[in-house]
């Protein structure tokens, strides 16, 4: 069940994004920017968390799980640190997954020759 | 004929089946990267056993890999021209994009062409992300002050 609810909502924030990459000029660098705000926007209401709870890894492979992390790293630091846990938790819950991308993407670069 | 003339023209001679054909095509791309996390969140929590938001960042690591991987060999770049945003929208796309800057920008040298070009592409989600959520956040701290 968890996987037919995963493979729903995933393909359905691709098939949106598909169609605003179809009918407008935004190349794929806007959108995913649009998204990653829509992400964050979403998490302003806990909506993003309850989506996480229905659609379990669907709500969090997209790159709008991306803002809402970032978002949620934030708000949970301002419980201890006032204004400034904004700055201090941005990154809690993101930075394994941009160290791997940053780390991975090093090596890969050292190891392969590009193809094109 | 001026360019407006022009751009309806173009409009209305746009082909229209393809659209379907890529939305579609983004949907089960996109469905079937949800599944294969789902999958992976769940192998994690059983050999780990911890809970779903423990076992996380173990699966964006992992799917990160294999997408920095499939990079480097050149196969992502083939599911991408039948995918779309089937593969750009997933965290994959994100370390994609990464890789194959840092990848084409090889031959600048390690400091000028991997370092400074690796964010070339990803850069602008960590830019926006950061702005939009410390926005919001300021928001809703300001919020819960007097709530």
């Amino acid at each position: 069940m968890n996987y037919i609810m995963a493979f729903l909502f995933s393909g359905f924030v691709c098939f949106l994004a598909q169609m605003i990459y179809d009918n407008s000029k935004l190349t794929p660098g806007h959108i995913t920017s649009l998204f990653v705000v829509c992400g964050s926007f979403l998490d302003l209401f806990h909506v993003y968390d309850q989506l996480v709870k229905i659609f379990h890894a669907g709500a969090l492979i997209p790159i709008t799980s991306f803002g809402h992390s970032l978002m949620h790293g934030a708000m949970a630091a301002t419980k201890e640190y006032g204004i400034f846990g904004i700055a201090m938790g941005m990154f809690d819950l993101t930075a394994a997954g941009i160290s791997a991308a940053i780390l991975f993407s090093f090596l890969v670069a050292i190891i392969f020759k590009p193809k094109s | 004929m001026d360019r407006k003339e022009y751009d309806q023209l173009a409009e209305e001679l746009k082909p229209n089946g393809h659209r379907v054909k890529n939305g579609l095509n983004a949907f089960l791309y996109g469905g079937v990267m949800g599944a294969i996390a789902q999958g992976v969140l769940e192998f994690f929590m059983s050999i780990y056993h911890c809970n779903e938001k423990e076992a996380t960042p173990m699966m964006i690591i992992t799917l990160v890999l294999v997408a920095c991987l499939l990079t480097g060999l050149g196969i992502y770049d083939n599911i991408a021209k039948h995918a779309g945003a089937g593969t750009f929208i997933p965290i994959t796309g994100f370390a994609n994009s990464m890789s194959s800057s840092a990848l084409d920008c090889k031959s600048e040298g390690l400091i000028l062409g991997i370092g400074s070009n690796m964010f070339k592409l990803g850069g602008t989600v960590i830019t926006y992300g950061i702005v939009s959520s410390a926005l919001l956040g300021v928001i809703r701290y300001v919020f819960t002050l007097f709530w």
